[in-house]
């Protein structure tokens, strides 16, 4: 009787769980692993994909300059889209949260904004500012006399880096607003009565204490980032690849599948890696602050 | 003379007056309390001669300088608040030495002294723990530590005792008078908890809607009580409805069936406060039936239905017989034991 209830009650939590385990098989574990089994077919012109097991796809990528020159590109891109949000979000972040009622909510929506709008209609507006001679920003410069050739943007690392960050801000700016949330609200005035200025608060109890909130917003930026499709796509062009234009094009221009498949395992690799490793050193290194 | 004086200081926040009227001279080594109900005012005042209020009226001098007029950093006052904002992200030691490290103070003077604190408040071998592996008492003490290493000239303490359970409390509010009176820091002390600020202050302020409700020693507002306010808030105390009857000779204070001669001044109606433990059971007086008895070890706490309303007397447990829930009993007092005051609207 209770043996049978034992079962019972070990057997619950599986079926409980099976619905959302099948789905998360069926449509992520599944198309996953046979993209990696893809990624090892062979391909031609002429015979298509080949179902065999061969190094191929893997051994061009490793050895063409060109992949090395673009992977190194997507990861400059997403550093540097990190870099940016993390000096301009923190501060952001910490204005936001000194400032009355109504202000930050309408400052807050203000920052989310850009969530709230299609990313292919935000690049296009942001090209329409930039784009070449007939941008409206560099139009108005060119014609006040401040430059005299416009301001590259489109088809710049510099213009990706610019749009990525403006629609990343949110996410940085929430997490650091996270670990604001968690700052006790006398810490400044216990600092301030022990004798330091607002640089000294800032820098010895503000910063350290809101370091994680800045560092977990940067391993969604820096994952977002550089697995970010439709900025690159639209202002990066066909002249500055990144790993997810480059896997994009392989399977829908080209159709070499397995180079894509390769191309896209290899950045599924790298971003985990690099999440991974970073969360444990962050998490080692302010035990002390996430207790 | 005054150390610190506060004169004629007043807050408000738009049309509210949050603090009114408040002046007071603490003498050097004192330790006065802000005593009262939460919204009246204590808190506003100690932060505003924390620095981080400006008042909106009035002037705060210490030492004869005008304090309002030097900026929170620069006060040399020694802080702890109710939540204690310790920095989580340092040790215990890093915590105590950041005041020191903002003085520029020598290292080997900074380190002697950080040991020193933190072995007064009783917590030498913590120096490396981070405040979020120690107890509540034990991050209290950093505090006070953090807030006395730097020799403030007044140490102000913000309700430090109300996040501590009762048996802590009571062993840090001892701890906290011994260590105020060996380094004889100029304290001022906010909070709610009447037996708090009598145990340990030399002189309360007792505080009511942003006014002075009245300033003493302990003994003074307990017997004293300059206000009805002070008498309810400071322990539980009986309120009888009485008249002064001057048409008899001598005249009379009448208070139900108990009588004693009237004092001098008042007539007509009164109310008689008697503190619980000032009141006795006699053959003649007002007269009350127990409603209940409740045993509390060292005393008894009786609660009466007297002529007058509802009574509370309280007896010491000295062995003797006691009456028992629903004896009718008499109650009487020494007339020195009571105050008498006009009674309004009557």
């Amino acid at each position: 009787m209770s043996l049978a209830a034992d079962e019972r009650s070990e057997r619950a939590p599986w079926a409980l769980t099976a619905p959302a385990l099948i789905l998360f098989v069926g449509v992520l574990l599944i198309p996953l692993a046979m993209t990696v089994m893809l990624s090892f077919h062979d391909w031609g012109q002429y015979k298509g994909i080949e179902p065999v097991f061969i190094l191929k796809n893997w051994k061009e990528i490793a050895t063409d300059p060109y992949y090395a020159e673009m992977f190194w590109r997507t990861f400059r891109i997403a550093i540097l889209t990190t870099l940016l949000t993390a000096l301009l979000g923190a501060p952001e972040a910490y204005i936001l949260n000194r400032m009355s009622g109504r202000w930050k909510s309408f400052f807050l929506l203000v920052i989310l904004g850009p969530l709230l709008i299609s990313v292919v209609a935000r690049t296009l507006g942001w090209a329409l500012l930039f784009g070449g001679n007939n941008g409206l920003v560099n139009k108005l410069l060119m014609s006040l006399g401040a430059i005299r050739s416009p301001i590259p943007f489109m088809f710049t690392e510099t213009g990706m880096v610019v749009a990525l960050a403006h629609v990343m801000m949110p996410f940085m700016v929430l997490s650091v607003w996270a670990a604001l949330q968690r700052l006790d609200p006398q810490i400044e005035n216990a600092a301030m009565s022990l004798g330091a200025g607002p640089i000294t608060i800032i820098r010895r109890i503000i910063m350290p204490q809101i370091m994680p909130g800045v560092l977990s917003g940067a391993i969604i930026v820096f994952s977002l980032s550089a697995s970010a499709f439709a900025t690159p796509a639209i202002i990066g062009g066909r002249r500055l690849k990144v790993a997810a234009t480059l896997a994009y094009d392989e399977f829908l221009n080209t159709l070499n599948w397995p180079l894509g498949a390769a191309v896209a395992t290899l950045l599924l690799v790298a971003l985990v890696l690099i999440v991974v490793g970073s969360n444990a050193l962050i998490e080692r290194r302010y035990a002390e602050v996430f207790r | 003379m005054a150390f610190l004086e506060l004169d004629r200081v007043a807050k408000q926040f738009g049309a509210q007056t949050v603090v009114d009227d408040f002046s007071l001279a603490v003498r050097r080594g004192e330790f006065i309390s802000f005593l009262g109900p939460s919204g009246c005012g204590k808190t506003t005042t100690l932060q505003m001669i924390a620095g981080f209020l400006d008042p909106t009226r009035g002037a705060i001098r210490l030492e004869d300088k005008d304090l309002t007029a030097i900026h929170p950093a620069k006060r040399g006052l020694g802080i702890v608040f109710q939540s204690y904002a310790l920095f989580p992200h340092m040790t215990a030691a890093e915590n105590v030495a950041f005041g020191l490290e903002m003085r520029n103070v020598p290292r080997a003077d900074k380190a002697e002294r950080v040991r020193a604190a933190l072995a007064m408040v009783g917590l030498a071998g913590y120096e490396d723990r981070h405040p979020r592996r120690m107890s509540g008492g034990q991050q209290q003490r950093v505090a006070l530590a953090r807030a006395l290493v730097i020799k403030p000239s007044v140490l102000l303490l913000d309700e430090p005792l109300s996040n501590l359970d009762a048996k802590l409390r009571e062993e840090m509010q001892i701890e906290l008078r011994q260590i105020q009176r060996t380094i004889g820091t100029t304290t001022i002390l906010v909070t709610h908890d009447q037996n708090e600020a009598m145990s340990l202050s030399d002189r309360i302020v007792v505080m009511s809607q942003g006014k002075i409700e009245q300033i003493g020693t302990p003994q003074e507002t307990y017997e004293k009580p300059a206000s009805a306010f002070v008498s309810q808030f400071l322990g539980k105390t009986n309120d009888f409805a009485g008249t002064i009857d001057r048409t008899t000779a001598p005249a009379q204070l009448v208070a139900g069936s108990w009588r004693a001669p009237a004092p001098a001044g008042l007539s007509g109606p009164v109310i008689v406060s008697i503190r619980p433990e000032r009141i006795g059971f006699g053959d003649a007086g007002l007269s009350a039936k127990i409603i209940t008895r409740i045993f509390q070890g060292n005393h008894w706490l009786f609660q009466c239905d007297s002529e007058c309303g509802p009574a509370i007397v309280i007896r010491q447990n000295d062995g003797t017989a006691q009456p028992r829930e629903g004896d009718a009993v008499r109650l009487t007092w020494r007339p020195e034991d009571m105050s008498v005051r006009a009674r309004a609207g009557a």
